[in-house]
């Protein structure tokens, strides 16, 4: 299907922040699923490596759904390494707030909710104080 | 070697034309093994993957009469190697893929725990308040005097001190517990609008520490618990006291023999306080 988003898991591996028992759910669902599919052990390694595979998971034409964490710590774990994501057609399913079922529906529902914060959309003008 | 230099080996479970499936259990089985060493798994199945890149990739599959074909990159840049898996459980698989590792000296994960600031870059004004705060250089300048991460790897974990002294809350640490520090929204109740700019050297003084106590105090209600300026200064003296007792973590010998002299820490201010000042002048200039 042309339109069927890529799918990016993040396993968050090297700390607890996300609850195993969603991330594990999530991770069986796609396994059953018979979807293809990009797992990573964790994306902020990957960020602290400049891991080219950041700007290859980042590129293409196709929607993407990354099942991780916060859309705005993802945006810029991929930014940081000159590796944005299409604010247009990315939706972050954030694992750590939703439940096993609802994370798992999310990523595997082909509809793509672009949730990344708009580029520039909170930068401050205001001036500084200084103490 | 810096951990940003260090290749990542991907690893491909492939169960198309000339492989058998496997059965979900097992692929989840697999899939959770590699991922808890630390390597990039891509699933084939229905649907797109990510397109390729130049980095090495090792292919597994139960292939045909249990022989992995051989075959190389059409264009000679990705190193390629097919292995067979059948038969072999997820231990098993996971030994044979560090053994593949350890063959193209690809990065062995899971040796530092990624712990470093991410800066939204929506949110900085580039005020370099987090390079003068930083004592351990993690943050630097780019060439057009933008702050960034330049040693990630210098960052002490589990301290999100630097986050907290951001007036813009634009610092993140995404492994973190709470927001906005994690990354979650920032709502304007959090934000501190107030923008504090903290004064390195004087922030050492006993006056300023009475200081921000008093200013602590006075604005209580208006500055989130997890942003104040106390609990960031206590988060940097517990960071040096912790440096100060592990010798034999990656920080300059000259700044272990300085912790936690005052006056050390002092002349480390002052030096982050100037790089602050020359990329603020920099840009004004």
């Amino acid at each position: 299907m042309a339109d069927q988003p890529r799918i990016l898991f993040c396993h968050c591996k090297y700390a607890r922040v996300v609850p195993d028992e969603v991330k594990q759910g999530v991770l069986d669902g796609l396994c059953q699923s018979g979807r293809a599919f990009e797992a990573v052990a964790d994306l902020c390694e990957m960020s602290a490596r400049r891991d080219p595979a950041l700007k290859r998971l980042a590129a293409g034409e196709e929607p993407v759904k990354i099942a991780a964490c916060y859309p705005r710590a993802v945006k810029w774990l991929f930014g940081s390494c000159q590796a944005g994501l299409p604010t247009d057609r990315t939706e972050v399913v954030n694992m750590r707030e939703l439940s096993v079922d609802d994370a798992t529906a999310a990523v595997l529902n082909d509809t793509v909710d672009p949730n990344l914060p708009a580029d520039g959309s909170v930068a401050a003008t205001e001036g500084e104080k200084k103490i | 070697m810096a951990i940003a230099d260090e290749t990542t080996l991907r690893i491909v479970l492939y169960e198309g034309e000339g492989a058998a499936s496997l059965n979900s259990a097992d692929r989840g089985a697999t899939v959770t093994a590699l991922l808890e060493q630390g390597y990039a798994v891509t699933c084939a199945g229905a649907g797109a993957v990510a397109p390729a890149d130049d980095s090495a990739l090792l292919v597994l599959g139960r292939f045909e009469n249990g022989q992995a074909p051989e075959a190389e990159d059409a264009n000679g840049i990705v190193k390629v190697a097919f292995r067979d898996i059948t038969g072999l459980d997820a231990e098993g698989i996971t030994a044979l893929v560090e053994t593949e590792r350890a063959s193209t000296q690809s990065a062995k994960h899971g040796e530092w725990k990624p712990w470093f600031p991410v800066i939204d870059f929506d949110r900085c004004t580039n005020c370099m308040q987090c390079l003068s705060f930083c004592l351990f250089d993690v943050y630097g300048t780019d060439e057009d005097q933008q702050i960034q991460v330049q040693n990630n790897d210098n960052c002490k974990t589990n301290c999100p001190a630097c986050s907290r002294v951001c007036p813009e809350a634009a610092i993140m640490f995404p492994k973190y517990k709470s927001g906005p520090i994690n990354g979650d929204v920032v709502s304007d109740g959090e934000l501190n609008r107030e923008k504090m700019k903290i004064d390195i050297s004087a922030l050492l003084g006993g006056d300023v520490y009475q200081m921000l106590r008093d200013r602590s105090q006075r604005s209580r209600s208006r500055f989130s618990k997890e942003r104040s300026s106390d609990k960031a200064l206590g988060e940097r003296t517990k960071c040096l006291t912790k440096l100060a007792a592990e010798a034999d973590i990656d920080i300059p010998l000259e700044v272990l023999q300085s912790l936690p002299s005052a006056d050390e820490i002092a002349k480390k201010a002052e030096v982050a306080k100037a790089k602050a000042k020359a990329a603020l002048d920099s840009q004004s200039s």
